[in-house]
């Protein structure tokens, strides 16, 4: 049996760091938003001879457009160019085609999405509310699940405690986009808002499956074994199930960033970090920090 | 079932059978009842368009946007796009016209031939000096019914007789009347294309614009007027334009991901439960076949983003059959005959399963109502795929471990119940 709340410091501790690093990440770098929040075009095509330096299509379009907002990507694998740029007018976006076809004779276009800056303000709206629903929604599961008392614990230190680590799976991804995005260029949009929701649910109903196996024992044992005992034992005889829960997630995860569009790509990855952090957590984090709770307490 | 579990497990195989010819692209399954799937799989336009109703008055602005909706639905369809879709979203406040294009490949002809439906307006002309000025009124495009090629008795040049609504006719009479010897002036697409003098009072809904058009010209008018003339000013705001080789190469790679998470779940659930995991990997390919099959019958268009989170419920599928297997592990352990291991393994991990699939379908059912297209669709393959997950999970490896599984010697014939 491995002794996790022995060394619960050790593991508090790295989650302490983490969370630090991706808090500050978040709170001083932001988030860079996808053009389906700010607004913007994004410009998929393909040039297959001759495939030009992306600083030369960067600067066609920053002297077409007459802007310095313009970043273009290359993807080598499939000969695919992606140009970042400011909201195109569809007259602009012909004129533009017409040019970049006489400049390379393989151009073709594979993708033009441009969205004017008020659609993406109501997603932004929506995606806040879809937030907050979704934590009103969840805090009021996990009331339920614990609505009956147990001691030595109180109901509701289990319930801020999964509330503690649904924050804990959320922020380190966040933290990672925050960080990509600063040092990347990678940016978030709505799908970066749908992975951490699932990441939600995720998180909370690993944190339940254990805080459900503590309750169970508690009840069986009667006060005969110490809590912080109790509490690793129980954390024990649920590990597999929550590790192979969340690793059948992480492999089908794995095959879609592998295998499937690179389009999903960053949705993803951050799917894959949450999942990972939620297994982490469930098992390194929450149980911790209920032993640590009722220590104080005492 | 109890009585006879072999009898459902044949009627499970059968109906997964019949799912599987359904679901198949191609031959029975192409014929039946073809896939439905989004834009960013087969190729095509996504437009969003703003519809300005500054000009219309607050009763009125449904009957003009349904109106609004039918006039480039009609437009629409002039392209010869299979299954074109237009309908009205009201966003930020703001109303606006949705046109989904599939498998188009010209989509600039397509944006150009909307934009360019004609918007038909009188307007009354009051000269003050050497100043014109021109004042709109409600008579525009939307009261047209119909319009005529004809020709000028006189000249012969071509020109086009527009017919009103019983409404517009109305409307029509009443501004003749009112500027008889005046000037009125038709706008089309806000340029004043001619000012003719108003002789009588006009009844019976009938009008000519004479213009300078060319035949051509004229022709092109006549339809699209039959089309419909817009009732409002729109504006493209956003537009997202899928070619279709990249939309089939999303979906091929989007298959592929599917296939390759399917076989890595059943390899680990092979490897980590040995024959258990088998019974687990049948009901997976049961669930991913009863699954597509659902989605195809009810039917959903299936995006990108909806077979990412139908693949993400392939491994959330087997969850339940992981709960119920620790669980059994733990009664077998415990020194319970496997038969009753099973039992008490479903009766303990229940409350798990349910549990634990509860904040996927909160999250699942708000980003439906609350969110946008794109993930509408990923939220509702995963509320389907989880539900139909804990009905096949269960039920399916239910039946597999009563048929197949034996106690190895003499049951203990106790079996303490907790």
């Amino acid at each position: 049996m491995l002794n996790i709340i022995g060394h619960k410091n050790i593991f508090l501790g790295i989650s302490a760091v983490l969370i630090t690093v991706a808090v500050v990440a978040v709170v001083l770098f932001g988030f860079r938003q996808g053009i389906d929040f700010a607004g913007g075009t994004l410009w998929q095509f393909r040039i297959a001879n001759n495939a030009p330096a992306t600083d030369d299509v960067e600067s066609f379009f920053t002297s077409n457009l007459n802007t310095n907002e313009a970043f273009v990507t290359y993807d080598p694998a499939n000969n695919s160019f992606i140009a970042r740029l400011p909201a195109v007018s569809e007259a602009d976006h012909q004129k533009l085609l017409g040019a970049l076809k006489g400049k390379y004779a393989s151009f073709d276009e594979a993708g033009f999405q441009s969205i004017g800056p008020s659609v993406g303000n109501e997603l932004r709206k929506k995606a806040v509310i879809a937030i907050i629903l979704v934590i009103i929604g969840i805090s009021l599961y996990v009331a339920f699940a614990f609505r009956k008392v147990f001691q030595p614990v109180s109901s509701w230190t289990y319930g801020f405690i999964t509330l503690l680590t649904l924050f804990h799976d959320v922020a380190i991804p966040a933290g990672m986009l925050a960080l990509l995005g600063h040092y990347a260029q990678i940016e978030i949009d709505g799908n970066f808002v749908v992975a951490l929701l699932v990441v939600m649910g995720f998180s909370v109903h690993d944190t339940i499956v254990v805080f459900d196996r503590i309750r169970e024992n508690l009840l069986l044992d009667r006060g005969k074994t110490a809590f912080a005992e109790l509490v690793n034992l129980s954390v024990n005889q649920t590990m597999a199930r929550s590790i192979n829960t969340s690793l059948t997630l992480i492999l089908v995860l794995l095959a879609i960033y592998f295998a499937g569009p690179p389009s999903l790509h960053y949705f993803v990855l951050t799917l894959l970090v949450g999942v990972t952090t939620g297994i982490y957590s469930s098992i390194f984090v929450a149980s911790p920090l209920l032993v640590l709770w009722q220590g104080r307490k005492k | 079932m109890r009585k006879n579990p072999l009898v459902v497990l044949f009627l499970i195989f059968l109906v997964a059978i019949t799912a599987a010819f359904f679901i198949y692209p191609k031959s029975f399954g192409a014929k039946f009842m073809p896939w439905r799937l989004g834009l960013d799989l087969i190729g095509g336009s996504h437009l969003v368009y703003s519809v300005d109703l500054s000009q219309v008055s607050g009763g009125e602005r449904d009957s003009v946007l349904n109106g609004l909706r039918d006039v480039i639905e009609r437009r629409v369809n002039l392209f010869g796009v299979s299954e074109p879709q237009v309908f009205i979203a009201k966003s930020a406040g703001q109303d606006q016209l949705i046109v989904e294009l599939a498998g188009i490949t010209d989509v600039a002809q397509a944006i150009k031939e909307i934009g360019a439906t004609p918007l038909l307006d009188f307007r009354e002309v009051e000269v003050s000096g050497s100043s014109t000025e021109f004042i709109r009124t409600n008579l525009t495009g939307r009261y047209i019914t119909g319009a005529q090629l004809t020709f000028d008795p006189n000249t012969q040049a071509p020109q086009v007789s527009i017919s009103f609504s019983d409404d517009g006719g109305k409307i029509f009479e009443m501004m003749t009347e009112k500027n008889v010897g005046k000037p009125l002036a038709i706008f089309l697409d806000n340029q004043l294309i001619e000012m003719p003098t108003v002789q009588e009072k006009i009844s019976g809904g009938q009008a000519v614009i004479t213009g300078r058009f060319t035949l051509d010209d004229a022709k092109k008018l006549v339809e699209r007027f039959n089309a419909g003339a817009l009732p409002a000013p729109v504006t493209l705001i956003s537009q997202q334009t899928v070619s279709p080789t990249l939309g089939s190469d999303s979906l091929k790679k989007a298959a592929l991901a599917g296939i390759v998470g399917t076989l890595l779940v059943m390899v680990f659930m092979i490897a980590y439960y040995r024959m258990f995991g088998v019974y687990a990997a049948f009901a997976l390919l049961i669930y991913i076949l009863l699954t597509l099959a659902a989605f195809k019958l009810i039917p959903i268009t299936l995006t990108l983003a909806g077979l990412a989170g139908f693949i993400l419920t392939i491994g959330m599928a087997v969850d339940a059959n992981i709960l119920i297997f620790e669980r059994m592990k733990e009664e077998i352990k415990k020194g319970l005959s496997r038969t009753t291991a099973i039992e008490e393994g479903f009766r303990r991990a229940w409350p798990s399963i349910r549990d634990s699939n509860t904040s996927t379908i909160i999250t699942a059912i708000i980003l439906y109502y609350f969110t946008s297209s794109f993930v509408k669709g990923f939220a509702l393959t995963l509320l389907i795929g989880v539900l139909i997950s804990m009905f096949s999970a269960i039920t399916t490896t239910r039946l597999f471990l009563h048929i197949f599984v034996r106690d190895k010697k003499i049951p203990v014939t106790t079996s303490p119940k907790s």
